[in-house]
C-alpha cells in the first residue's frame, strides 16, 4: 500500500522524483518476470532447434491432426456463441420481464465455476455414469470422449464471452435508433441488421475473438471430457500436454507457440477495437 | 463486471421492440441446455452418494489437505496480485514512461493465452535449468514441484484482475483531488489513505475476490508446474481430475460440488462487491 502513496500529483512535464522512478522501475521488473520472460521462453525454445526441426514438429501428424480439431471446435462454437450472445444482449437490454437478473447470473455461471467442474458436469450429464447415460447407451450414442463433447464443454465454458460485451454497450446506447427504424416502417429484422449491428460490431467482433482465443485455449474442461485419444480426440492444448510428458520438449513449445499467436492476435484485436472506439 | 450489476436500474421500455419471443426461445434454450441441465445433473448425481458417503468423500486427510494447499496459494497469489496490480494501475494511470502502451497491452496477456501453456513456459522458466530457476536453485528455492510454483501459476493466470478494475476508477478519479487535498496541507500518505484509497477500495476489493476465485479454481497451469505430490502440492481440482482417472466418480462428484459451491459464493460475492461499487460511482458523482 504504503508504495503506492507517494507523488499524488500528476506529474507531466517536471522532473521525475525518486519515488516516481521507483515505482515505474518495481512494475517494470515486475512485468519483465512476470509477462515478458514467460512469452519469450516459449518463442526461443520453439526456434531453438532451427526452423526446419519447427516445422517438422508442426507438421507432426498428431499435432496437425490436433491443430485441425481446435480449429473445427473454435468454427463450430464460435457462430454459436455470437447468436446466443446477440440474442440474450438483445433480451436483458430491450425488454424488462421478470427473472431478468437471475437470468444475466446464471449466464454468468461458467465464468466463475472452474474448468474442471466444467468438465465434470457434462461427465454426469452425457457419460455412462450421468442422467443421461443409461438412454444415450440404449441408443447407441456416444457424447463422451468424441469431438462432439469438446464442443459441447467449449459451449459452456465460452458462454458469457459474447454477451458481456454486448450488453453493458447496448445498455448505454438505448434502444432509440431502433424505435426510430421502426416506427419508420422498418421490419424487425432490417431493423437489426442495418441499425443495430453497425452499433455493436466492434464490441461483437471484440467479443468473438475472445470466445474463440477461449475455446482454442481451453484444456481443464476439455481433458475432462474429451479422453485424450491421440490422432482423434486431442486438441492442440492437451497435444501440449501430451508432448510434454512424453520429453519433447521442443514439441511441445512448437505447439505452444501457435496458440501463443493466436493470444497476442487477440490482444492486438483487443487495442486496434479500443483506438477505433477512442476515434468515433 | 458481472452481468447482474450491468443491468441494473434502466428505465422501463414498454415491448415496442420486435424480438422478445425469439431472443427469450433462443437464450432459454441454450441457457436450460448448455449452462442449467449439466449443473443439474452433478448435482443429482452428488446427492445419489448420501450424506455419510459425501461427507467421508469431502473431509477425507487428502481432501482436505487440498483444500488447504489451494485456500494458501490462493490467498498468497491474491495477496501478491493485489500489491502488484495496485502498482501497476497506479504506474499506468499517473505516469508516463517508455512502453507504458505496451505494458498495458500486455497486463491482459494472462487472459489470452492458454492455461496450459501458461504452465509449460513457467515450468520452463523456473524449473532446475531454467532462465530463472537456475539462479534461485543455489539459494535454495523451488519453484517447480513445489508450493511456489503453485503460487506462480495462480498468481500470472489471475494478473489482470486487479489491474483492469483499479485503472479506470483511478482514471475517472483524476488527480485533481489529490492536487486539492495536497493544497489543504495533507501529507501524500493521508492524500492516499483519505481520498484515493476509499474511492478505489470497492473496485480493488471486487478485482482482488474475482482473482481469489480464479486462482481457486485454475487448473492448466498448476497441471504442468505442481508436478501431482499428493499432501504438497496437490490442488483441489486436481484431486477431481484424479479421481476421474480411478473412475471414482462418487468422489470426483463430492469434490467437484465443493468446487462449484465455491464458485456460487463468489458469484454471490463479487454481484454484492460490484453493486456497491456501483452504488458508490453514482453517489460520488
Amino acid at each position: 500500500m504504503q508504495t503506492v502513496a507517494v507523488n499524488p500529483t500528476a506529474p507531466r512535464k517536471h522532473k521525475r522524483s525518486g519515488a516516481e522512478i521507483g515505482l515505474i522501475g518495481l512494475a517494470l521488473l515486475g512485468a519483465v518476470v512476470m509477462l515478458g520472460v514467460p512469452i519469450s521462453v516459449i518463442f526461443v525454445y520453439a526456434f531453438r532447434a532451427g526452423i526446419e526441426v519447427y516445422l517438422a514438429n508442426i507438421l507432426e501428424p498428431n499435432t496437425l491432426h490436433a491443430i485441425g480439431l481446435t480449429v473445427m471446435t473454435a468454427l463450430i462454437v464460435v457462430p454459436i456463441n455470437i447468436v446466443f450472445g446477440v440474442a440474450a444482449a438483445w433480451l436483458v437490454t430491450r425488454f424488462r420481464f421478470p427473472g431478468r437478473k437471475l437470468l444475466t447470473t446464471i449466464i454468468d455461471i461458467p465464468f466463475s465455476v472452474s474448468p474442471i467442474v466444467a468438465g465434470v458436469i457434462y461427465l454426469f450429464l452425457y457419460g455412462a455414469q450421468g442422467l443421461f447415460g443409461p438412454l444415450l447407451a440404449d441408443l447407441g450414442i456416444r457424447i463422451m470422449f468424441t469431438p462432439i463433447a469438446i464442443v459441447l464443454v467449449s459451449m459452456f465454458v465460452t458462454a458469457p464471452f459474447v454477451a458481456r460485451e454486448l450488453i453493458p454497450l447496448m445498455q448505454t446506447q438505448g434502444s432509440e435508433d431502433e424505435e426510430a427504424a421502426l416506427s419508420l416502417g422498418a421490419k424487425g429484422f432490417q431493423t437489426f441488421w442495418y441499425v443495430t449491428l453497425p452499433n455493436i460490431r466492434w464490441a461483437l467482433l471484440y467479443g468473438a475473438v475472445l470466445c474463440n482465443a477461449r475455446v482454442m485455449g481451453e484444456f481443464g474442461a476439455v481433458s475432462v471430457v474429451s479422453g485424450a485419444i491421440r490422432g482423434r480426440t486431442n486438441t492442440l492444448p492437451l497435444q501440449i500436454e501430451l508432448l510434454f510428458n512424453d520429453l519433447n520438449v521442443t514439441g511441445a513449445f512448437a505447439a505452444a507457440s501457435t496458440l501463443t499467436v493466436i493470444a497476442l492476435l487477440t490482444m492486438l484485436v483487443k487495442v486496434a477495437l479500443e483506438s477505433r472506439r477512442v476515434h468515433r | 463486471m458481472s452481468l447482474a450489476v450491468m443491468t441494473r436500474s434502466r428505465p422501463a421500455t414498454r415491448r415496442v421492440l420486435p424480438g422478445f419471443g425469439l431472443t427469450m426461445g433462443i437464450t432459454l434454450l441454450y441457457v436450460t441446455l448448455i449452462i442449467l441441465l449439466p449443473v443439474l445433473a452433478m448435482v443429482l448425481k452428488t446427492t445419489e452418494l448420501g450424506w455419510a458417503e459425501y461427507w467421508r468423500q469431502i473431509s477425507q486427510p487428502r481432501a482436505i489437505a487440498t483444500y488447504q494447499i489451494t485456500l494458501t496459494a490462493a490467498l498468497a497469489a491474491t495477496v501478491f496480485n493485489a500489491l502488484f496490480g495496485l502498482l501497476l494501475a497506479w504506474v499506468l494511470v499517473r505516469y508516463e514512461f517508455p512502453g507504458k502502451r505496451l505494458l498495458d497491452m500486455l497486463v491482459d496477456f494472462p487472459f489470452a493465452l492458454p492455461t496450459a501453456v501458461a504452465g509449460l513456459a513457467l515450468v520452463t522458466v523456473l524449473g532446475r535449468n531454467g532462465w530463472i530457476g537456475q539462479f534461485l536453485e543455489p539459494l535454495g528455492i523451488q519453484f517447480a514441484f513445489a508450493l511456489p510454483g503453485v503460487i506462480m501459476a495462480m498468481a500470472f493466470t489471475s494478473l489482470p484482475f486487479v489491474v483492469r478494475s483499479v485503472q479506470p476508477v483511478l482514471e475517472d478519479l483524476g488527480p485533481e483531488f489529490e492536487e486539492a487535498a495536497a493544497s489543504l496541507g495533507a501529507t501524500r500518505w493521508q492524500t492516499f489513505s483519505r481520498v484515493i484509497w476509499p474511492q478505489i477500495t470497492p473496485a480493488f476489493l471486487s478485482g482482488s475476490v474475482l482473482c481469489f476465485a480464479r486462482s481457486m479454481s485454475e487448473f492448466g497451469a498448476i497441471v504442468f508446474i505442481a508436478g501431482n505430490l499428493p499432501f504438497r502440492t496437490e490442488v483441489t481440482s486436481l484431486l477431481v481430475f484424479i479421481r476421474l482417472e480411478e473412475y471414482n466418480y462418487g468422489a470426483a462428484a463430492a469434490l467437484a460440488s465443493v468446487l462449484l459451491a465455491v464458485a456460487f459464493i463468489t458469484l454471490f460475492l463479487t454481484n454484492i462487491l460490484q453493486a456497491w461499487q456501483v452504488r458508490y460511482a453514482d453517489r460520488s458523482r
